[in-house]
């Protein structure tokens, strides 16, 4: 059953996005959202792991989450997809289900 | 598709409450259904009609109210987590003793389990929260 | 109501008391058991702190719901997963949490144990099989 994954924390407050990664299946689906945008960029101490997780699983990155806290789509890590809050709900419908790593 | 929506934190507080109207909003325009849009913990407090916030900032309760004007929202407040943090309908006040109400009429108190029912009835459940 | 049964997963990921999500998402629990709906129960990383024994809040002035567990297979609420790595992380064992068990009315009111200690592959299998996964 495919999933898509919810993360809503900045990576250096929260481990949320590190326990997502490692309990998301292959194919999973993981969204990067709010303060969870940070995880997305590039050159940050997370950077190697995120990286390390695109084998695996597919991700991706609320836009309007990252334009609101100063970060342009050239700083997201090569392989993240940007996304609306229309792509969103289409990331929410076409996988199984939501699980939200609050 | 039938989305059910859980907002779990207050407005202003915490980015949950905005980014679960956004999504809601979005589903509605792509003619996705909401069968309901659920508040829970501090999430209650998005239903209070006296917020009063700065001119210059978005109203986050009337706007949910409008979006559930639009499109026929069934917005519901949980009861238990409700009385706790005094969002107060008129049944309540009543029941409760309590000299007033709060919530806007928008929204409905109801039990938890019209979260469950939700999550029953629609494909998806989507939850925001802290 | 819908005869469909889905597989309900809750997830907990939180300590208690220092939030009420903990508390909250027990209530959710107790009330959807009544849906008659396949429910297990997922507590990883801070959420095992959940089901330490002995927990004792006079000293706070909270209401302890640590007891309201124990009746968690009176409402048929009986796969309770515990994960290990977040065990071992946290320095504890299964010694540490409380002993939930149901009764089998099928096997003359044997009780049976509720928690099952599984590996973190095992969970994300439990998580992929879930189609509804409630978080707090």
């Amino acid at each position: 059953m495919s999933t898509l994954h919810t993360v809503n924390k900045s990576p250096f407050e929260k481990t949320s996005l590190d326990v997502c990664l490692s309990h998301a299946g292959a194919g999973a689906s993981v969204l990067l959202l709010e303060d969870g945008v940070y995880g997305a960029t590039k050159g940050t101490a997370v950077e190697t792991r995120v990286k390390q997780a695109l084998d695996s699983v597919k991700l991706f990155v609320l836009g309007p989450d990252l334009k609101a806290r100063g970060l342009s789509e050239d700083r997201v890590i090569e392989g993240i997809s940007v996304v609306d809050y229309a792509g969103f709900v289409d990331l929410a419908a076409e996988n199984d289900k939501v699980q939200a790593w609050l | 598709m039938k989305f059910a929506i859980q907002v779990n934190e207050g407005p202003y507080q915490h980015q949950a409450s905005d980014s679960a109207y956004f999504f809601t909003k979005a589903a509605l325009e792509k003619g996705h259904e909401v069968f309901r849009v659920f508040f829970y913990h501090d999430g209650v407090n998005n239903s209070s009609r006296l917020t009063t916030p700065p001119q210059d900032d978005r109203n986050i309760v009337n706007r949910w109210a409008e979006l559930a004007e639009q499109h026929d929202l069934d917005m519901v407040v949980c009861v238990a987590a409700a009385q706790r943090r005094g969002v107060v309908d008129e049944g309540e006040m009543q029941r409760n003793g309590k000299d007033a109400t709060n919530i806007h009429p928008r929204f409905r108190i109801s039990g938890l389990g019209q979260l469950v029912e939700a999550a029953i009835q629609s494909d998806r459940l989507v939850v925001f929260g802290d | 109501m819908s005869e469909t049964i889905k597989k309900f997963l809750y997830l907990n990921r939180k300590a208690p008391y220092g939030t009420i999500y903990a508390w909250e998402s027990l209530e959710v629990v107790l009330i959807g058991a009544a849906f008659d709906q396949d429910v297990s129960l997922a507590f990883v990383e801070d959420g095992v702190y959940q089901l330490t024994k002995d927990q004792d809040t006079t000293g706070i002035g909270m209401k302890n719901f640590s007891p309201t567990y124990a009746a968690l297979g009176d409402y048929e609420v009986k796969k309770i997963f515990i994960e290990k790595e977040s065990l071992d992380e946290r320095g504890l064992t299964l010694d540490d949490l409380q002993h939930l068990v149901w009764e089998d009315e099928d096997d003359d009111w044997a009780e049976k144990d509720s928690i099952k200690l599984v590996s973190r592959e095992e969970m994300t299998a439990l998580m992929e099989d879930a189609d509804v996964v409630f978080s707090f």
